[in-house]
């Protein structure tokens, strides 16, 4: 008989969450073990095509009752494909009460509290403070339109070397030029470094209590085939002192629900109050006269905009709406952003019909000339998990498109937040008729968004959070969740900051927990590659 | 009058199942040559022109000859099937192509009972959603998306797919169908790669201060 497979940490999942404890753990003299249910890529791997077969080996759309949720899926998790954006949130978002009524955070939890793992983790991606030369024609745009309606504008700061960065545009399909600090260039390294082993296409299915002793608990696993991600190779299980679970927002809650009988119960938190961060998104059809005349705008070529498809995805936002002092549901930055043309089938033209048709079609040959806008709001945590899959965290239909559980029903309250932002889009474009703006279609995908968040939530209250103030699951010590399950509500900006801070932030207490459980581990290590 | 029997859930999972093939690599431009002999051949079939009515209303484009019934010809340029919606959708290659039928059957019966509703008189020697004026065949697809259709999420998939043939020419790597002047890149204005197939855009800003920042801006660039 074979010894069973061990490792001291296990950590599920490899972006944010996953990547920086297992960074911190394996620095401080853990045996750590990083399963990743996606394959591993690397720059010369990523591709400048939008042929199915390439973006979506590492990106899936997972559709639920309501909601669409686009989610990585490659060794780095979101940080391969996302666009870098790097704010922090702002003060008032940890002191949201939402539906609750009283405050949504933990105590311990304030801006105050996150901005030395903000730091850290600013420090260690890096992040690039960026200037205004840095701005894409189309955050030119939305800044000069946001001045012309009396409001400010800010470049918006990226996890970008812009030294490098080519402004390439094909950011969703991993960074061809390493120009993107992704996780795949200084956390997961970093921890390699230190003996960590990354085994991809490796999806942890269950969760149970260990049968080895000295050991807490068992994660059993299937192998993928790379191929085929629906299609397993072979299974195993390994045996571990502390589980770190940071398997996405869509993941963990799913891993959890299937383990709930083994695991003698959850709380009942997991799988409720997940939230699409408020995420509206919106395209305005520019007039490039206006631009020229109203905004005084002119690229060297002599064109005023048509510049939809050239540089970086993200680079400007306004934060005029950030108000502390402004009631809930009525927060929100605006932020310039691109989509590869994959989502041109949801923005609505005047219309009818809106989405499809000659007007659609005429607003297709003006596509250079949008401008994609999106509002991340307040919303209501009113998202649920259904019942979990046999495997994995969605039903695989295809490469990249999975049928998830989940179920998103706008509230009234979430609906009012989108129309606040709404209106002051149209505000800010709509002036003077330098443009006309409409939010997606709901039609074909419902609502749509890219940060999933709270599935699994940090709090004080065990009724309404799954998490202690230190990522532990209630009732489950030894057993974190680091991901963006664990945020508690929407953030009124871009999540992945926040999520790398909150995982910074739980190192220590996951290294008091392992050396509780005999691990000879010690907390401490500078920032990756130092 | 009652839709025909079939297995909704069979169908939508075919229809994903083609973004599988599709993703697998199977789409081989030998395929392609031979699928081109084999939709000709096909053209006449009443799925492939109910399938081809369906693409042609969400992206209308030109009839491409005289007294082509598929395609309304509500506009001139190309559409959805010129840019090879259908063309995907009826390839051997995918195994989508026993469920074809049933999909189109199904709007077809739509279109029939749009008509009956509508008192519109349909002609007997095309398929019904043919048959019907493209201003009737787009009131009847946005009503194929209302919540509570029960066949929403097979509309919503074919959508998709129709979406991604003409915005994205999803069969073809990006860098070819733009050589080969895709109808839909080229009616999007998709921009062309360097010599080297890879994308880099040396001007992309205006270069200059164009709002005044939030007072609140931190030194990181945040919000306070």
């Amino acid at each position: 008989m074979t010894a069973p497979e061990t490792t001291d940490v296990l950590v599920i999942g490899s972006g944010f969450g996953g990547a920086i404890p297992a960074y911190h753990l394996a620095a401080g003299g853990a045996r750590v073990t990083v399963l990743e249910r996606g394959p591993r890529l690397a720059a010369a791997d990523f591709t400048h095509s939008l042929r199915l077969g390439t973006y979506n080996r590492i990106v899936d759309v997972i559709q639920g009752d309501g909601v669409s949720v686009v989610a990585a899926n490659c060794v780095g998790g979101g940080s391969v494909v996302y666009f870098a954006a790097s704010l922090r949130a702002p003060a008032f978002a940890f002191e949201r009460r939402g539906g609750l009524g009283r405050r949504i955070w933990p105590a311990a939890l304030t801006r105050a509290n996150l901005d030395p793992w903000y730091d850290r983790v600013e420090e260690s991606l890096p992040v690039t403070r960026t200037d205004w030369p840095d701005v894409s024609y189309a955050g030119g745009v939305l800044a000069a339109a946001c001045r012309r309606a009396g409001r400010t504008c800010n470049p918006v700061p990226l996890a970008v070397d812009t030294g490098r960065c080519t402004n390439c545009n094909w950011m969703l399909s991993g960074c061809r030029f390493d120009a993107k600090r992704s996780l795949l260039l200084n956390y997961l390294p970093g921890a390699e470094a230190h003996g960590a082993t990354v085994r991809p296409l490796h999806e942890v299915q269950l969760l149970t209590p260990s049968t080895v002793t000295g050991y807490r608990y068992a994660a059993a696993y299937t192998v993928l085939d790379p191929g085929d991600y629906g299609c397993t190779a072979q299974g195993g299980v390994i045996h571990a002192k502390v589980v770190v679970l940071a398997a996405g927002t869509v993941g963990t809650p799913v891993i959890l629900q299937r383990s709930a009988l083994a695991l003698g119960g959850i709380p009942s938190a997991v799988g409720r109050y997940f939230s699409g961060n408020g995420d509206r998104v919106s395209v305005a059809d520019v007039d490039e006269g206006k631009a020229r005349s109203l905004l005084g705008l002119s690229r060297p070529d002599g064109t005023a905009y048509q510049g939809l498809p050239i540089g970086r995805p993200i680079t400007a936002a306004s934060f005029d709406h950030l108000d502390p002092t402004a009631p809930e549901y009525s927060r929100f930055t605006l932020q310039q952003i691109y989509f590869p043309p994959l989502t041109n089938l949801l923005a609505q033209a005047a219309g009818p019909p809106p989405w499809f048709g000659t007007a659609k079609r005429e607003l297709r040959a003006r596509w250079r000339s949008w401008l994609t806008l999106l509002a991340m709001t307040e919303d209501d945590n009113e998202g649920t998990f259904g019942p979990p899959p046999l495997t994995g965290s969605a039903t695989r239909l295809a490469p990249g498109l999975g049928l998830g559980t989940m179920s998103y029903h706008p509230t009234a309250r979430t609906r009012t937040a989108w129309q606040r932002a709404d209106g002051a889009l149209r505000e800010i474009l709509e002036k003077d008729g330098l443009a006309q703006v409409r939010p997606w279609s709901e039609d074909v995908a419902a609502t749509v968004t890219a940060h999933p968040i709270g599935s699994a939530r940090l709090g004080d209250d065990p009724a309404t959070s799954a998490l202690t103030d230190t990522h532990e699951l209630r009732g489950h010590p030894g057993l974190f969740v680091t991901d963006g399950a664990a945020v508690p509500a929407a953030l009124t900006v871009n999540p992945s900051l926040t999520i790398a801070a909150l995982a910074e932030r739980s190192a220590p207490a996951v290294t008091a927990r392992a050396r509780q459980a005999g691990v000879p581990v010690t907390y401490g290590a500078p920032p990756p590659g130092r | 009058m009652t839709p025909p029997e079939f297995d909704r859930r069979a169908v939508l999972k075919a229809l994903t199942a083609t973004l599988t093939i599709l993703a697998a690599g199977r789409f081989t431009p030998a395929a392609a040559a031979e699928r081109t002999a084999d939709t000709a051949a096909a053209s006449a079939s009443w799925t492939v022109q109910t399938l081809e009515a369906f693409a042609d209303t969400l992206i209308p484009g030109e009839r491409r000859h005289p007294g082509d019934l598929p395609i309304a010809g509500a506009v001139t340029g190309p559409g959805a099937v010129q840019a090879g919606a259908v063309d995907v959708l009826t390839s051997p290659e995918l195994p989508l192509a026993p469920l074809l039928p049933a999909i189109g059957a199904l709007l077809d019966t739509r279109a029939a009972a749009y008509a009956l509703t509508h008192l519109l008189l349909l002609p007997p020697t095309s398929p019904a959603f043919v048959g019907l004026p493209f201003k009737h065949r787009t009131a009847l697809v946005g009503g194929l998306f209302d919540p509570g259709d029960l066949d929403r999420q097979i509309w919503q998939v074919l959508s998709l797919m129709v979406g991604l043939a003409f915005d994205t020419a999803a069969h073809l790597d990006t860098r070819q169908a733009l050589a080969g002047r895709h109808p839909g890149l080229a009616w999007l204005g998709f921009p062309a790669p360097d010599a080297d197939g890879l994308w880099r855009f040396p001007q992309y800003s205006y270069g200059r201060a164009l709002a005044d920042l939030h007072p609140a801006t931190t030194a990181s660039g945040s919000p306070a």
